[in-house]
Formats: structure tokens, sequence, C-alpha cells
């Protein structure tokens, strides 16, 4: 089925909420000449329905369908409390119900399958088709299971599990987890960057003891790690490690899971055999299938999405823009750089759709707070600026992580999961 | 080389004939990545501080000082060291000026 402008209208009550939004959110919008615009963003996480919302508020004459498979939001940041047990899984799951009433987006709960570039239209598996004039891919990432020999058959037994992806992979390691009798040893296996979050393996390891320190004191937890050392807030979590659970954690260095068996509960990394009673093993990632599929996964690896900086609009199609954890890119993959991605995308198409020139030297900052127990966390802070002659975010001077964890930071951490949440839900 | 210099005027052009809108921009944009952690619209109920509303020189004072550590920081001093001064002045008035 082809959904038509006046369809659209029809079904999104757009007339009103254009109007509303023209009120509220789009004070500083130039006179637009865009009216009629359409653009299409797939995936509402942290960078496609943040996109949709501030292409909307800085020009609410543009048409914005925003298509997500999910009829929740659920959220990864927070999701290693819920590990650790300081945390319930339903507080990480989030409606959807404001984002499009507050903003005039047409949401569609619907999975895409496939993108005609020629046409310009999207195509989902109910059979819908939606045209665009500038199409917005905020897909996310998927596991390179197959490099982890074992894997795909032990999580379908429900014995292995990567708890990378929030939802009922995580309340599953933690229901292992709470399964566990004391003196058990709870083995992470993480993967090299570049991935989503590299700092949530050691975050995880912080939480899983912290509760062992309360309930299972002779518990071990051992962390292969594919990386020559701690990828991100390294000084912070090893001090941490050492002043809370003074030898609980082991961290093993240059070990990359190859292998796992789940019927002798064994990770097998180039180097060693290791049991576990409770194995989370993280497999490497790289962007969705649907960025293969529609031919924007175009590094020479086939695994990441090669965009121009400035608008995020792919290298290899134009029209077609790609944010979040799916990009190539040296910035980190986090929710906070989606979330910026996404406005510096938001606000390049703004300006494409009306003949105007993108702004050709954005700047990113990029924040991520790791808990390291149930009343502390610590930082890391860097601005990137793009670069257009070396086609690069160049990263600012001063930026870093901070060495220690603290009070004043947990706090701060909190108050960063819900104002990123609000920034992307309402 | 020939292509080097050539974007290195595309730059300079862009800034020369660059409209108050394309710097409106730039700064509205910049402005946003702070929603995160000081809430949509620089509007907080949380631990960290809301922007919005704020006196215009206090809030260029602060962002100065924490660039020169003369006062705590947190972040803030990473990031203040990554913004230009008339970038920490523009994102004064654009956070001054939200009701």
């Amino acid at each position: 089925m082809t959904i038509d402008r006046r369809e659209f209208l029809r079904r999104s009550g757009f007339g009103l909420a254009a109007t509303l939004a023209g009120l509220s959110g789009a004070r500083a919008a130039a006179p637009s000449s865009a009216r009629g615009a359409r653009v299409v963003v797939v995936g509402a996480g942290f960078g496609g329905a943040v996109c949709a919302k501030y292409i909307r508020m800085w020009d609410p004459n543009i048409e914005v369908t925003l298509i997500e498979a999910n009829d929740r939001f659920v959220s990864c940041p927070m999701s290693n409390w819920v590990i650790g047990g300081i945390r319930s899984v339903d507080e990480l799951v989030k409606s959807y119900d404001q984002l499009p009433r507050n903003h005039g987006i047409r949401m569609v709960h619907d999975t895409v399958v496939g993108v005609d570039a020629d046409k310009r239209r999207v195509l989902t598996r109910r059979g819908d088709s939606y045209a665009y004039d500038r199409l917005v891919l905020a897909p996310g990432i998927d596991f390179m299971t197959e490099l982890i020999e074992g894997y795909d058959v032990a999580e379908s037994h429900g014995k292995v599990t990567h708890a990378f992806r929030a939802g009922p992979r995580t309340a599953l390691l933690r229901k292992q987890l709470e399964a566990m009798p004391d003196g058990g040893v709870f083995v992470i296996a993480s993967p090299p960057p570049p991935g989503r979050c590299v700092s949530g393996p050691y975050e995880r390891a912080c939480m899983a003891a912290h509760y062992f320190k309360q309930h299972k004191p002779r518990s071990k937890i051992i962390m292969l790690d594919g990386h020559f050392d701690v990828v991100s807030k390294g000084p912070m979590f090893k001090a941490a490690w050492k002043k809370f659970y003074p030898g609980m954690i082991e961290h093993r260095p240059n070990n990359l899971a190859v292998k796992v068996d789940h019927t002798t509960m064994t990770v097998s990394s180039e180097f060693e055999d290791v049991k576990g009673d409770v194995i989370n093993v993280v497999p490497m990632m790289r962007a969705a299938k649907l960025c293969d599929t529609v031919g924007v996964r175009t590094d020479s690896q086939n695994r990441w999405c090669p965009v121009d900086g400035a608008t995020f609009e792919s290298t290899a199609i134009p029209g077609i823009h790609v944010i979040g954890d799916s990009v190539l890119s040296n910035i980190p993959k986090s929710a906070h750089v989606s979330n910026n991605q996404a406005k510096i995308c938001a606000a390049a198409i703004v300006d494409l759709l009306n003949g105007r020139e993108p702004n050709p030297a954005p700047i990113i900052g990029s924040t991520s707070y790791s808990a390291t127990s149930d009343h502390t966390a610590g930082p890391i802070a860097v601005v990137m600026r793009y670069d257009p002659k070396q086609k690069s975010y160049i990263r600012q001077p001063g930026g870093g992580a901070s060495p220690e964890c603290d009070e004043l930071n947990f706090a701060y951490n909190l108050a960063w999961f819900e104002n990123i949440w609000a920034d992307t839900l309402t | 080389m020939k292509k080097k210099v050539m974007s290195f005027i595309g730059i300079g052009l862009y800034a020369v004939t660059a409209t108050a809108g394309a710097a409106d921009t730039h700064i509205r944009v910049t402005a946003a990545t702070c929603y995160i952690c000081h809430g949509p619209n620089g509007k907080s109920e949380h631990a960290i501080p809301g922007l919005a509303g704020q006196d215009r020189n206090y809030l260029v004072q602060a962002m100065k000082e924490q660039k020169t550590a003369a006062r705590e920081t947190t972040v803030m001093r990473k990031y203040m060291l990554g913004y230009t001064d008339a970038e920490i002045e523009a994102m004064a008035d654009f956070f001054a000026s939200v009701k």
C-alpha cells in the first residue's frame, strides 16, 4: 500500500500538530521553503527518535515519518544497573506515546525490509511503501555471533547471552546471576573496539561485583578482554575494582573469545579455556543488516557505514543519511553521541531541504558515565569538531576520562539518564 | 595540494559569506548538545542544573571560569576547553533567552 500526502495528513492529525509545534518548538526556525518535503526515519532509538523530533522542531513544514519495529522504547543505558540488581528491568522500558503527539511526527510500528533508492521509497514487512526526499537510517547494530563457535546454539538454549541489547537478555543475565551459587565464577568476554558502549563490560563487572559483595562474597569475576587493556576509563575502573571489590575481579587482556560450549560452560580464547557458572559473551558488532541490504554498509570490512561528517549523508547513496552506532567513525558509539549526530543530521537535512548549505564544521560532544557501585560513578567527556579538510572529527584539547569515581558523578549519571530519555521521547 | 587549497578557500568563503542564519544554526545545534545532560531546551528537574533563562553574564562567567579551572568542575572543564570564547558567549545568549 502506498500512502499519499492526503492520507498522511488524515492519519496523523498533522495540521493540528504542525500548528502546535509551530507555537512551541520552532521559535528559532527560519522561513521555510521545504513545505511538503518528506523525511522518513528508520529506527526510534537514541539517534532516530531525536532526529525525527528535531527536524520537526527546526522546520515544522517538513513531514516526518518515524518507522520503528518495537512498540516500546527499551534503554540500553542503565541496563547494567538491572544486571547488578540496583534497578528493575521495568525502569528501562519507556512509552513512545508522547513523541509523535508533541511534535507532529507520524510514527509507524513496522519493520523496514528494503529501500528503493532510485524511486526514493521505503518498503516495510507489512507491504507498505513510504516516499521520501531524505531518508535517515538509525537501525543500530547487529552482533557477529558467527565469529564465536557455539554462540548461537548456546544462546538458543538460554545458557549464554550478550545482554548488550536491553530487554529480555538483560533480565536473563540478571536471573542467571541470582541463581549462581556463592563461590561461583562469572565470566564476561568482551570484544575489541569499535563497538557500542566500550565501557559497558567494565561497568557490568562493577555492578555484578557490587551484587556479589553483598550476597555472594566468595564469588569471582573473570574478564576475558579482546582488547589489550581496559578500553575506556581504565584508571578509574581499575582503582574502583581495587577499592570496592579487592580480589574479586580479574581482568585478562588480549583474550578474545572465539568459542563457547554451553554443555561444559566453557569459554575459549586463543590462549585458554575458562569455565564459568554464568557466561556473558559480547560478540563483535557491525551496522545492522538493513544497512547492508540498502547498500550503505560499504567500508572495507563490510561492518560500518561511511558518511559525510557534516551531514551524515551516506557516501554510497545520495539522499540516505546514517546516524548512530552504524556509522563508520572515530567517534565513540553511544547513546550520547547518537543524540548529537541526530541533531547535526536534522539541522543539515533542514538546511538541504530549504536550499541552504549545511554547517561544514559541526561539533559533537561525547559524554559517558559509568557506575562503579550503587552510589559512585565516573565520567568521560570529549569535544570533537568536524574538519572538512581532513574529513574527520578532530578531538579538541582538554577532554578525557576522570581518574576517579565519586558520589556527585553518580547523581549526575542519574540526571543524565532522566534528561536524555526526556530529550529522546518527549 | 590544489585540492587542499580549494577546500581551505571553501571554508573561508563559508565563514565570510555565512549568513546570520548559518551562525544561528551552529549555535542552536551546539546548544542542543547541552540538552542531553541539562534537559530538553536547557530545562532540567534533576541534579544537573538547567540553563534556560539564566542570567547571560552569569553563564559566560561560569563557563569561562570552568575553562581556566578557577571553578571546581566535573565534565564541564573538559567541555569548555573544546569551545571557543565566541561559542561560549553565543551559547550564553541562547540559553539566557529561553523562556
